[in-house]
């Protein structure tokens, strides 16, 4: 496969390695400390970091600033970009400008709406006017002609093009779990190079829709990492289970980590096996970790799953 | 119809303060049909608003009228005798009739008595559901019937979102269906999956309030 990029994920995964992307959430606040010290913590752990865009629509670090000062500390970063917050105008704009920065890979994701904010323990934003301009399959079409064409979604050209390697969220197990292949297919038509997928536990649910993919010929046009949550606790899995759309916990996993006198290194083990076994489905080209306010547990997963040293890919 | 929901009473109260004779005006159309600013609604308000304003201090007499329709001209114009008579009108008709009364009556404060919420269907009783948001660029024929314009939180045109709930319901609100669900589910018992494997592109948004306040032109109509 020919490089469209250059990134050291998309190096990473054409050279066939088991790739391993981290989620870094930027902090709520103007403090570039803050990410530059998960950004220690999390250093050769992993090919690529995503940062979060203002994730369950809670003002937080943008995530071009995040990105950018990831970059800065020698992290290849995956900006995550939603479809909530900005209009094609903005949408475009803020792409160029992360690419003139230094941004590689970006995540099209439509985004938690506004309404999410006020859920939890914050007021949020609730109040606040809805964009969804364009939606996250839009999105890809968008950055895809920045990229190849060097054209707006208007028509009109760009001076040269904003390079991007794309990716797109997937959530396989979301209802109806009939049309998930055939969305995923849509993702990939539009643009899609790879694939971030929603948080597995159910790893034979999980599989069974990775074999659909694989049957229709995704797996070979995008690389689909299997996104793994690191849990914490049990009643972190319940909620999951219940709250979270399209996260499926067995009850067997919920009963193991409730009868565990340590949640805290059972949900460690829980994770390290997790990645074996999406490791072992054929399609699944890597490992998306989301360690949420927990960054600190991803150096011991990573280790005990024998993914370290990440590779040094070709130029 | 046009979906109109009451104002709370206070925030009336406080607009109403230093009046002394107000008027509340229904329409019959479409505030009617969704109980909100019909005859029946204009009445129970009345009493309302005159006991909220003894106890308020502030006592005011309130007559009362309905109108067949408040966006059209010709019956605004029959409000013109009675308007003379107070000094100030609550309308419970959507803001468009608040504003047929401000632009013929422009001498008097029109107040509205009610938030025009949607372009909706009265799915079962005490039930209204939004249905449109007019757009200006309908979908309609290309989502067997069912608008994801209006009815998805996130107005996407490549549905569904990796936020459908089990039961097919939206992340937002478990009471909402995800129309996207509801699309698929009619697709597949039409056999027409596959018009839903294309992409959409962006939309032209441009037709409707995003474009600017809209305004239609007819030559063919006009004197």
């Amino acid at each position: 496969m020919s490089l469209r990029v250059g990134s050291r994920l998309e190096r990473v995964l054409s050279e066939g390695h088991f790739a391993v992307t981290v989620e870094v959430g930027p902090p709520r606040g103007p403090n570039a400390d803050a990410v530059r010290e998960k950004a220690k913590l999390l250093k050769g752990l992993a090919d690529a970091y995503n940062v979060t865009d203002n994730q369950t629509a809670v003002v937080r670090m943008s995530s071009i600033a995040g990105a950018k000062i990831l970059l800065d500390e020698g992290l290849e970063p995956v900006m995550q970009m939603t479809c909530r917050d900005r209009n094609r105008i903005a949408i475009q704009s803020d792409l160029l400008g992360a690419w003139a920065m230094g941004i590689r890979n970006c995540l099209c994701i439509s985004g938690d709406h506004q309404k999410a904010s006020a859920r939890g323990k914050l007021k949020g934003h609730p109040g606040s006017k809805k964009v969804y301009d364009v939606d996250s399959i839009q999105l890809l079409s968008i950055m895809k002609g920045l990229r190849d064409e060097a054209v707006q979604d208007g028509g009109d050209s760009i001076t040269e093009p904003a390079s991007f390697f794309i990716g797109a969220a997937w959530t396989p197990l979301g209802p109806p779990q009939e049309f998930r292949a055939f969305r995923l297919a849509k993702k990939v038509a539009a643009g899609a190079d790879f694939i971030q997928t929603q948080a597995v536990y159910d790893v034979p649910k999980f599989a069974a829709q990775v074999e659909k993919a694989l049957e229709m010929g995704l797996t070979d046009k995008a690389a689909i990492l299997a996104g793994i949550i690191v849990p914490r606790s049990a009643n972190m899995l319940k909620y999951m289970n219940k709250s979270v759309p399209g996260v499926v916990v067995p009850e067997k996993a919920i009963e193991r980590m409730q009868a565990a006198s340590d949640q805290r290194s059972e949900g460690i083990k829980i994770t390290v096996e997790l990645i074996n076994e999406v490791r072992q489905i054929p399609g699944i080209k890597g490992v998306h970790l989301q360690a949420i306010e927990a960054e600190e547990m991803l150096p011991d997963i990573i280790e005990q799953a024998g993914l370290l040293p990440r590779p040094e890919p070709q130029q | 119809m046009i979906v109109a929901e009451w104002k709370p009473i206070p925030e009336v109260v406080e607009k109403l303060r230093g009046h002394k004779k107000v008027l509340v005006v229904g329409c019959a159309t479409c505030v009617a049909e969704c109980a909100a600013g019909g005859e029946r609604e204009v009445e129970t308000l009345a009493p309302l608003l005159r006991m909220a304003m003894i106890k308020d201090s502030n006592p005011i007499e309130v007559c009362t009228n309905t109108l067949e329709r408040q966006c059209e001209w010709e019956f605004v114009e029959g409000l013109a005798p009675t308007i003379m008579e107070v000094d100030a009108v609550v309308s419970l008709a959507c803001g468009i009739g608040v504003q047929a009364l401000a632009e013929r009556f422009s001498e008097v404060p029109i107040y509205p008595g009610v938030n025009t919420t949607a372009l909706a269907i009265r799915e079962e009783p005490g039930l209204w559901a939004a249905r449109c948001v007019a757009c200006g660029d309908c979908v309609l024929g290309e989502t067997l019937g069912l608008c994801p314009i209006a009815r998805c939180a996130k107005s996407i045109l490549n549905g569904p979102c990796g936020g459908t709930r089990d039961g097919g319901k939206c992340e937002i609100d478990e009471n909402i269906d995800c129309i996207w669900h509801l699309i698929y589910e009619r697709a597949q018992a039409r056999g027409k999956v596959d018009a839903l494997l294309e992409i959409k592109k962006t939309k032209d948004w441009s037709n409707s309030d995003h474009g600017g306040p809209k305004r239609i032109l007819r030559e063919d109509l006009r004197l």
